[in-house]
């Protein structure tokens, strides 16, 4: 793959330069079939440096995780080698099986079919809670 | 579907209209004695306290309703390992209303995810206990007529009663409370809680050691018990442990209106004699949980389209 030229994908940008390798793992894309790439420490205008995810396919990813890991981020979505659609992520309001409740008197530690569900309690110090026992995200 | 399962959940107003027609059904208990002929509690117990599921089974009853359920994990299907939600959504088939009380904190909101009736939560491991903290508003609303403008003394620990931490943040929502915080270094209210609820609402508060110190400023003084197992040693436990008992003596400086309050049971944190005390209103809480409770199904109830 010749990572500047992707005609369908996903290019996840801004990233803070050595969140990239987290987000790698989080987004699940060591298990993909289609070519990554995941650039460390480009050069950036904005912040000194960055890092950058390139996926050659267009395939579902969690905003939620992107948002969660580093607010800022921008996606683009690329289709017939344009971009489509640009987003920036925020802090999501929710997230769902992104981190798992570490209290051991949640009902979660004993219902393992249940989601890890966690609320934006304060966007200023990106505090979440768990939605059943009100435990903060570590 | 509207359950109760933290006290928040309910708006200042909707609180105020629950002691209302709690009021009004202390007034007028025949209007309401057959409100919920035909419907049926479901008291699904996961861990026995015998002294809530009868209030909630006992305030059933006396609106004319009927009660199924069990009282222990071991005599239910959670034994053979079926999931909250599932029993939930079982439940929703036979009964009317749930009180759930469960030793995993979260539980009784799951099942309100999953039940097609309104869930009550009676209590859910150390977390939330929104009825015991209607009971304990209805108590002061009876006694002190208003919350507005009361000084609130809490005793003893601080730092793990969990009925204490949900009082503060149903009372901080009214004005002009200010609350002293009575407990030893050990047992002191979380930060949390300090900067979350009573910093966030503007309000006062005193910390102190001293029991003895702020009894003449207390309208109301709620007592907790402290656990010998909370403290470091034995020895610290004993040294402390009498600082926060209750007695007659220590009484004397007190308001004559006070209104001494406990979640119960209690084990040595006041004294018996303090019961003859006509300020002594922990008994009191006792008969208005049940009252409350009463008008709490019966606002889910009607909420509910099912009365
Ligand atoms: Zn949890």
């Amino acid at each position: 793959m010749k990572i500047d030229s992707i005609i369908n994908g996903i290019v996840i940008d801004h990233i803070t330069a050595g969140s990239g390798m987290k987000l790698y793992g989080l987004l699940g894309l060591d298990e993909l079939d289609c070519s990554v790439a995941l650039i460390r420490n480009v050069a950036s205008r904005k912040t000194g440096k960055k890092d950058i995810i390139k996926i050659d396919a267009d395939i579902p990813v969690s905003f939620d995780v992107i948002g969660y890991v580093d607010p800022g981020i921008t996606v683009n979505i690329i289709k017939d080698g344009v971009i489509t659609e640009k987003k920036t992520i925020e802090l999501p309001e929710t997230l769902t099986n992104v981190i798992k409740c570490k209290n051991p008197r949640c009902i979660t530690t004993v219902e393992q079919e249940l989601d890890h569900v966690f609320k934006l309690v304060d966007r200023d110090t990106k505090t979440y809670r768990c939605i059943y026992c009100e435990a903060k995200a570590e | 579907m509207k359950s109760l399962i933290d006290i928040l959940d309910l708006s200042v107003e909707e609180i105020d209209s629950l002691l209302d027609t709690a009021l009004d059904i202390i007034a007028n208990p025949k209007k309401y004695s057959e409100v919920c002929h035909g419907k049926k509690l479901a008291t699904l117990f996961f861990e026995p306290s015998t002294r809530t599921r009868l209030s909630f089974e006992a305030a059933m009853m006396e609106l004319g309703g009927n009660v199924i359920g069990f009282s222990e994990a071991s005599s239910s299907s959670a034994s053979k390992g079926e999931s909250v939600a599932d029993t939930a959504k079982v439940i929703s088939c036979y009964a009317d209303i749930i009180a759930m009380r469960h030793p995993k904190e979260g539980a009784p909101l799951v099942a309100s995810m999953n039940a097609s009736i309104p869930v009550i939560n009676a209590g859910d491991g150390g977390h939330n206990h929104p009825t015991q903290t209607l009971a304990d508003l209805l108590t002061i609303k009876r006694e002190k007529g208003h919350f507005d403008g009361l000084t609130v003394g809490f005793c003893g620990d601080l730092k793990f009663g969990r009925t204490v931490h949900s009082l503060i943040n149903a009372l901080s929502r009214y004005t002009g409370i200010k609350f002293v915080l009575i407990s030893p270094d050990e047992l002191k209210l979380p930060g949390y809680v300090i900067r979350d609820v009573i910093e966030k609402n503007g309000l006062p508060y005193l910390e102190t050691r001293s029991l003895e110190e702020v009894m003449p400023e207390l309208d109301i003084l709620y007592m907790t018990r402290v656990q010998g197992e909370r403290f470091f040693s034995e020895e610290e436990y004993l040294r402390l442990r009498d600082s926060y008992i209750l007695d007659t003596e220590k009484l004397k400086s007190a308001k004559e209106d006070l209104v001494i309050m406990h979640p119960l049971p209690r084990v040595n944190e006041i004294s018996v004699s303090v019961d003859r005390d006509p300020r002594a209103c922990y008994f009191k809480q006792v008969l208005n949980g049940k009252f409350v409770r009463m008008a709490l199904i019966l606002k889910l109830l009607t909420e509910a389209g099912t009365i």
